[in-house]
């Protein structure tokens, strides 16, 4: 089995599997059960001074028969005392020593830093996280967000807590911003020795068409909550990815996002991450989904001959500009007619929302007046039988196929349509090469 | 919806019978939706005899609107609550599902159908509220329509849609044809044929049960006061085997004996303990099952020919294996055998080859009930009234293939007395056509 212990800016965990700052991090009886079902770290749910929290607190985007692919919440910090926390987080600690506890903190004054630092520190945890994050309710009160937008005050308030600190300090940080690359370099500027992201997105995650209320509803009403769950999670890669090869952010990444299983875990890894943080996978399923993330992460490592190290930021580099992707590459639609059941969804798709080079039927079929090639669409002599599908099963008619995947990514059946390599003469040529040397005009432009 | 007009008696036997395919609950309908792949040029569409635009029913199941479902369900199959229920589906809409190839279950495209149905029908007696809205005709003409099964319910509700007056005469006391006393019970009881019979009424269609065209109203009187007439008259007796010991007690026919068992207050099949089933159609399995399911413990089908030359469908015969019924296939029957006060004690069957009873080889299957499903009479006297209206050599009244026009250019004809027998969803394709030819008949 793989190692996969951690050594995150100071902070040791037996694994990069880390709860959330969120509910299923909400007091020690939780964390306990979560460290004894495998987790590898807890990020506590924010400390502060206390608040209220109204019910309901939840609300879920559900797509196609499956549920929670979208969670959304408009719960604040904890509602339970500062002192009940901590004693609570210095037992946890005391139990399991090995196991990483970092606090998570939100408060106003300077003062308040201070105090909440040096007490949470005297607990025995193992790092701070100050939530910089939060889009809901607490951004209302000048927190929260409302830090994590600023640059200026981020990187005040993590100088302050750098000062006191005695523990590394992690500086969660909002995606409700433009440029995540701002607030990053802030909190590097202010001595963060990490960054956790993404933080929930600002939103409103339906609406109570029999009510005229948003959800979820308290009463006759509701306000905007934090999206977060998978279908935020190629919106928390991109953002890691980019704080990753942004030569001015030396800190390690914990990812956040949408992570739920271990191939997910994987993907922040590659691109940059050090920990990742789950809730929504917790949420829905449990803490016992640790024991798969575990063992499908050594497994996959132990499978390929990589460590954990190699495997960190490994996809970076190949993160680029679209100005350095390579021109020439192409690759066109390829259909196994013995795995296709002729529902004939590529054809829609690719004649609605692509490129009009899917047709079905034995005849040459004409192209549309704006194709590039010339002449009819030859169809296939003769017609390829599908096993399943008989004469159902559609062609490509290649020379128009731009190779834009959507074929194969709305096809239900795994393997039936692959995007396949067409040779190509000469080497790469992306547009940077191009304007590098004058030849970035496209016939067709504005002014000639 | 109008108050219901037919009632029919507590204590009948057909209500012991649940439904062998169940109602959805919302979840489940909504989970079963969402599994649908919304295909491109359907299969399913292809297959339905009424072409319902089956994908976008179960899209508006899946995304909420269960009364938009049922409208686009109705439109094209105006009895889509009951075909939701007989349809046999296996070899129709969901025997084509792209899934069958891929060997996942296909989407249960009846039970869907039944679910926007269900809802749609109750919403609308509960609440007033039309799934379909009859219009008013600028010129309004009258059809008289005789039966009142699924093909003239079909062609009267689509006429009456459009404002026209469509008037159904039955001979029975109960409208709907073999959704009322024929269908098994297991697919639908009589009374959501009545259900769904008077929803049929409460767009505006009339029903004179208990009148026989011929006896109380004449032929000449129907041309003569209404623009076209439509022929749903179905088809007639069970037919017998003419083999000694027949008649008497003990020896009924299939259709007789289903009208009875979903009927008929008080009938019983109690003092029955074996049964010799003949035939080999759906009739025959229907009864077969039937009688399997009401406790019977010897259920035997007799069939001149090899199981898999039947005519009934072969997941229906796979079902009535799972409830008992066992096929004595490659038989004929000879005679009746009765004890001497006369009760049925046996069915003697002589083996048959191809089809033909081989002299000499010869067994008794013991009975004391023997239900015969091996077809049914033509109406030919009736359809022979109208003149010009022609039979075929087996006794079905010829139509245009796409009109249901006979050779009468008033007289038009669907269902089971121009096909011999199908299903259902036949005879509303038949009834609807035909309401569709006449309004473009008459410009």
């Amino acid at each position: 089995m793989a190692d996969l212990s951690i050594n995150m800016c100071g902070i040791r965990s037996p694994n990069p599997f880390w709860l959330a700052s969120a509910p299923p991090a909400n007091t020690g009886e939780q964390v306990m059960r979560a460290f004894d079902a495998g987790w590898g770290g807890a990020v506590w749910k924010t400390l502060g001074n206390p608040i209220v929290n109204v019910s309901s607190r939840f609300g879920a985007v559900d797509y196609a028969g499956q549920k929670m692919m979208g969670l959304n919440n408009i719960e604040l910090i904890t509602d339970r005392p500062l002192d009940v926390n901590l004693r609570e987080i210095a037992e946890v600690k005391k139990r399991y020593p090995h196991h990483a506890v970092i606090v998570s903190l939100m408060v106003e004054s300077k003062d308040e830093w201070k105090e909440i630092i040096r007490r949470s520190e005297d607990t025995g945890c193992d790092g701070l996280e100050l939530n910089f994050g939060c889009p809901h309710g607490m951004c209302e009160r000048g927190m929260g967000s409302a830090v994590g937008q600023e640059p200026k005050v981020l990187q005040e308030i993590t100088a302050w807590a750098k000062e006191y600190a005695r523990t590394p300090v992690l500086i969660k940080l909002t995606p409700n911003v433009g440029d995540i690359v701002e607030p990053a370099l802030a909190a590097v500027a202010g001595g963060a020795d990490g960054l956790s992201l993404i933080n929930t997105i600002k939103s409103i995650v339906g609406v109570d068409l029999d009510r005229m209320a948003p959800l979820p509803r308290v009463g006759v009403a509701s306000t905007n909550g934090g999206y977060c769950g998978p279908a935020v999670k190629p919106i928390a890669l991109h953002m890691i990815a980019a704080l990753a090869r942004e030569p001015g952010v030396r800190v390690p990444i914990s990812g956040i996002g949408g992570v739920s299983n271990w191939r997910d875990a994987a993907e922040f890894i590659a691109l940059g991450s050090t920990s990742v943080q789950v809730c929504t996978a917790v949420m829905h399923h449990g803490y016992k989904i640790v024991e798969d993330m575990i063992a499908g992460l050594s497994n996959f490592l132990d499978e390929r001959g990589m460590t954990l190290d190699q495997l960190r930021g490994a996809a970076v580099p190949n993160y680029r500009e679209w100005g350095e992707l390579d021109l020439n590459y192409k690759i066109v639609a390829k259909i196994d007619a013995d795995r296709c059941i002729g529902c004939q969804k590529c054809v829609a798709a690719c004649h609605d929302g692509a490129h009009q080079c899917i047709f079905t039927g034995p005849d040459d079929r004409a192209r549309p007046p704006h194709a590039h090639a010339h002449g009819p669409a030859k169809a296939p002599r003769p017609l390829p039988l599908g096993r399943l599908a008989g004469d159902r099963v559609p062609w490509v008619d290649e020379p128009e196929c731009v190779g834009c995947n959507l074929c194969a990514l709305v096809c239900p059946v795994e393997g039936c349509i692959t995007m396949t390599e067409v040779a190509h003469e000469g080497g790469v040529d992306t547009w940077n090469d191009r304007v590098r040397d004058g030849r970035d005009k496209v016939p067709g432009r504005i002014f000639e | 919806m109008t108050a219901p007009a037919y009632t029919l008696p507590d204590q009948r036997l057909e209500s012991r019978l649940d439904d062998a395919k169940p109602a959805f609950t919302a979840s489940e309908a909504r989970a079963e939706a969402e599994r649908c792949l919304y295909c491109v040029d359907a299969p399913c569409i292809k297959a339905c005899p009424t072409s319902i635009d089956i994908p976008r029913f179960i899209q508006q199941i899946a995304t909420g609107d269960v009364l938009g479902s049922a409208r686009t369900i109705l439109q094209s199959n105006i009895l889509g609550y009951s075909c939701a229920r007989v349809c046999p589906v296996e070899v129709l809409c969901v025997g084509d599902c792209v899934y069958n190839g891929w060997h996942k279950p296909p989407i249960q495209i009846g039970r869907l159908q039944r679910f926007a149905t269900d809802a749609a029908l109750t919403r609308e007696a509960s609440t007033g509220r039309r799934v379909l809205t009859p219009k008013t005709a600028a010129h309004r003409r009258r059809v008289a329509l005789l039966g009142a099964g699924p093909a003239s319910l079909a062609c009267a509700a689509y006429l009456a849609l459009e404002g026209h007056e469509a008037v159904i005469f039955e001979r029975n006391a109960l409208p709907g044809g073999l959704n009322t006393t024929g269908v098994a019970p297991y697919k639908l009881h009589a009374e959501d044929s009545l259900r769904e019979v008077e929803y049929v009424r409460s767009l505006g269609v009339e029903i004179r049960t208990g009148v026989e065209v011929g006896r109380d109203v004449t032929v000449a009187s129907l041309l003569e006061g209404y623009d076209a007439v439509f022929l749903g008259i179905g088809l007639g007796a069970d037919t017998r085997l003419s083999v000694p010991g027949e008649d008497g007690a003990g020896v009924v026919g299939a259709t007789a004996f289903i009208e009875r068992l979903k009927n008929e207050a008080g009938f019983t099949v109690d003092g029955v303990r074996r049964a010799v089933v003949v035939g080999g159609g759906n009739t025959a399995i229907d009864v077969a099952r039937e009688l399997a399911k009401l406790g019977v413990s010897d259920v035997a089908m007799v069939y001149r020919r090899s199981a898999k030359e039947m005519s009934g469908y072969e997941h229906e015969m796979h079902h009535a294996r799972v409830e008992g019924v066992r096929l004595v296939e490659n038989a004929a029957p000879v005679a009746v055998v009765r004890s001497d006060d006369g009760a049925v004690t046996g069915l003697r069957v002589a083996r048959t080859e191809k089809g033909s009873p081989v002299a000499g080889d010869e067994r008794v299957l013991d009975a004391d009930l023997v239900v015969l499903a091996i077809g049914q009479s033509k109406l030919r006297a009736l359809a022979g009234e109208f003149a010009g209206v022609e039979l075929d050599k087996r006794g079905c009244v010829v139509v245009d293939a796409v009109t249901k026009r006979t050779g009468h250019a008033k007289v038009y004809a669907g269902g089971d007395c121009i096909n011999g027998g199908k299903e259902v969803v036949n005879a509303v394709a038949d009834g609807r056509d035909a309401a569709r030819a006449m309004m473009r008949a008459w410009g």
